[in-house]
């Protein structure tokens, strides 16, 4: 039987899930909505993993698979299809294998909901995984932006969970604008793509033989702007400057939805894009630039966050922008192995370490500032242990995950241009730096809370730990699928399977080929410095006490974020709420009121007068009748 | 005799009709102008059917009387309307026991 023909029960799975725990959700008891809500992303999970290895033994050039036709208008037609490809079939082995561990982890974490809103929340999960399903099956583009509109609506939705708190409807909405704002640009990008090459199937774009791409000439004005306009897009979803501020504002959503939507899938979409599209950007160097540009500050920008952040999930969520920021710096010098790699890997390590979070915040009863926290990890063996781990993997020290993936980035940008090579070691520099200060401050030390919570700490249930352990044990080994050149020749597994994917963007980009030897320095260099800043980290806060001083100067700069949310706050939001008012008080009710008063002013003094006519007698209605007959005949007789 | 004489007296009988129908306010008057105004028409009708008889009516003979079929459509709807019309004057007086027809302008405004 070939398993590609059951591909569309991958995403149809989640969406039955959904429907069901959506619509039964008064009816169906907790334990029931959890075996629905896990059970069918297990059933895509086990269908994604024949796919996947149907798709590694054979080899296969894409399929795909249409089913109907979605839009046929004009020139231009958009069939409903799927496309499965090695770049497809691993993230589906992502994005459905996170979301059931996930989703196992969930089933304990927010057992203290009352069932209807337990069932609330799983539907709005099987509906996210859908729709990230659908948009990384899209055999197009207008079907990846419906999955693209469909992660951004249950992002909104998750933050929100909590609907009943003003601040996270206000941080929910805030993520849901930004995400408009990159989402204009994409579909204004495959509206332009529409109108200069007529289709918007990758196939038609990329195909090697017969693709349109193939025929454009390189840095072509389109084809800058086209990459332009999806790159805004995946700004958006990807959380990049200018559009980052969303994302650690959404850790108002539960933990395990920060960890599978903020962390370890949705934010990875715009990656996905740019992967998929690889040959357009290979062939419009000026976006690369671009990419490689927006990525490295974003990396630089959010890492100097996060070294003064006290929230332990927003120490996580830049750190995420700061990840992601790599993978875009990792796409923008044509490492796109190297970038879907760190997607891989960071999915696993930043799902960890979000979900180690929810332990302690679950065991702290529902505390977020690190400065109360310490000396955890006497009473929480399992997540001390996974989450070390996560740290290790995520400042990128040998072998862990994060080392890999970070490491052929690194190599990447080292390659293209060594100043690239600087300034993202200096970033992976402070991701080592912040991660072991967030680790020693939650785990080490005397606990720094109250005797209430110190009472209540505790191991979270099996459903979280199992959970963290196979997470941990990913994290530890999901580096090993791309041992670089220099250490095993032929152990870079994922690139190899990755390479009908990237072979044309491959033969075009001019590689500047770095030798064994300097790839080895760098990376010997690298992971020194790496190890002596994370030790010297943890043991500057391993015995952290709570300080009352205020922060002062550079400090309290970046403990404010930079001033980035004011900054968008003066000169963006204020003037739009001005102009409003504005708008409000002169034109509306002057202008827009007066005029619409004025009319019915008018009609009625105008009826008052008219109604006089009527005077009840019949002659005189006869009278106008006849006066009316001549005024006829006379206009009769001239108009001739 | 020419024609013009008749459509003197048609117009003649139609404008008095009009007049009457405007100024006075017995509404019997009233009705008899209007039953004035039909008749000229009538007599019109009669006339110019008299005058295309040699001519239109030479070549389609089929078409030479209409005018004055006509005429007694208008008799027939005119007697009908006659009837009606006085029987609403008859209530009018019993109701109102004036026939005095701007008595009647409660529909005013």
């Amino acid at each position: 039987m070939n398993s590609i023909q059951l591909i569309y029960l991958i995403p149809l799975l989640p969406f039955v899930g959904f429907l069901i725990n959506g619509l039964a959700r008064n009816a169906l008891s907790k334990s029931l909505v959890s075996i629905i809500g896990s059970g069918v992303i297990f059933l895509s999970f086990l269908l994604s993993v024949v796919v996947f290895l149907n798709v590694r033994d054979e080899g296969f050039i894409p399929q795909v698979i249409s089913y109907f036709e979605f839009i046929n208008a004009g020139k231009i037609k958009v069939d409903f299809a799927f496309q499965i490809d090695q770049l497809s079939s691993l993230f589906l082995l992502i994005i459905t294998g996170v979301s059931f561990l996930i989703h196992v982890y969930s089933t304990s974490y927010m057992k203290e909901e009352t069932a209807p809103h337990f069932a609330r929340y799983f539907s709005y999960l099987n509906l996210f995984v859908f729709s990230m399903l659908l948009l990384v099956l899209g055999a197009n583009y207008v079907i990846m932006f419906l999955g693209w509109e469909g992660v951004g609506l249950c992002s909104y939705l998750l933050i929100g969970y909590w609907f009943k708190n003003t601040s996270y409807n206000n941080a929910a909405k805030k993520a849901f604008i930004m995400n408009r704002i990159g989402d204009l640009g994409f579909l204004l990008g495959i509206f332009w793509m529409i109108n200069a090459f007529g289709t918007v199937s990758f196939t038609d774009l990329f195909n090697p033989q017969t693709g349109i791409i193939n025929s454009i000439s390189s840095n072509s004005s389109t084809l800058v702007g086209i990459t332009l306009l999806l790159f805004a897009g995946a700004i958006g979803k990807s959380a990049q400057i200018p559009l980052y501020t969303w994302l650690p504002d959404a850790m108002a959503g539960p933990t395990p939805v920060s960890a599978l939507i903020h962390a370890a899938t949705m934010v990875t979409a715009g990656i996905y894009m740019i992967a998929r599209s690889n040959l357009m950007y290979t062939l419009a160097p000026t976006t690369m630039m671009v990419v490689a540009i927006v990525g490295l500050s974003t990396a630089i920008l959010a890492a100097t966050i996060a070294l003064k952040q006290n929230d332990i999930k927003k120490v996580l969520a830049y750190s995420t922008v700061s990840q992601l920021g790599y993978m875009f710096l990792g796409l923008g010098v044509g490492a796109y192995t190297g970038a879907v790699f760190h997607v891989m890997t960071h999915a696993f390590f930043k799902a960890l370490l979000f979900l180690g979070a929810g332990s302690v915040i679950h065991a702290m009863g529902g505390e977020l500032d690190i400065r109360k926290m310490g000396g955890l990890s006497k009473h929480m063996r399992i997540t001390y242990i996974t989450f070390f781990i996560g740290c290790i993997a995520i400042a990128g020290i040998p072998p862990f995950s994060g080392f890999f993936s970070k490491d052929e980035i690194l190599a990447g940008a080292f390659a293209k241009n060594p100043v690239l090579y600087v300034i993202g070691l200096g970033g992976a520099l402070l991701t080592a730096f912040y991660m072991f200060r967030l680790l020693a401050m939650t785990f080490m030390g005397k606990f720094r809370g109250t005797e209430e919570q110190l009472h209540h700490v505790h191991e979270s249930p099996s459903a979280i730990t199992i959970t963290l352990i196979i997470l941990a044990f990913l994290s530890i080994v999901g580096g090993l699928v791309g041992i670089p050149e220099y250490l095993m020749s032929g152990g870079h597994r994922l690139a190899e399977f990755l390479n009908p994917i990237f072979a044309q963007s491959n033969n075009i980009l001019i590689k500047n080929e770095i030798p064994h030897q300097t790839e080895i320095l760098l990376t010997v260099v690298s992971t020194i410095l790496i190890i002596l800043i994370s030790g010297w980290a943890w043991k500057k806060y391993k015995n952290y006490q709570t300080e009352t001083a205020e922060e002062t100067g550079f400090a309290k700069v970046l403990q404010n974020k930079w001033y980035v949310d004011e900054l968008y706050d003066a000169i963006i939001v204020r003037p739009l709420k001005s102009l409003s008012v504005f708008l409000n008080n002169v034109i509306e009710r002057s202008g827009i009121d007066g005029l619409v008063n004025g009319v019915g002013r008018g009609i009625n003094y105008g009826s008052r007068q008219i109604r006089l006519l009527q005077s009840g007698q019949v002659g005189a209605y006869i009278l106008m009748m006849v006066i009316g007959t001549i005024v006829l005949f006379i206009i009769q007789m001239f108009a001739k | 005799m020419e024609i013009k004489w008749y459509i003197f007296l048609s117009v003649a009988l139609f404008c008095i009709g009009i007049i009457g129908a405007l100024t006075r306010r017995n509404a019997i008057i009233v009705f008899m102008c209007i039953e004035l105004m039909l008749n000229s028409v009538n007599l019109l009708l009669v006339a110019f059917s008299k005058m295309h008889m040699h001519g239109m009516g030479a070549v389609f003979p089929q078409y030479a009387t209409d005018a004055q079929l006509f005429v007694f459509f208008i008799m027939v709807v005119a007697a009908a309307e006659v009837s009606v019309g006085l029987a609403i004057i008859v209530m009018m007086y019993r109701n109102t026991h004036s026939i005095d027809i701007n008595f009647l302008n409660r529909l005013k405004n």
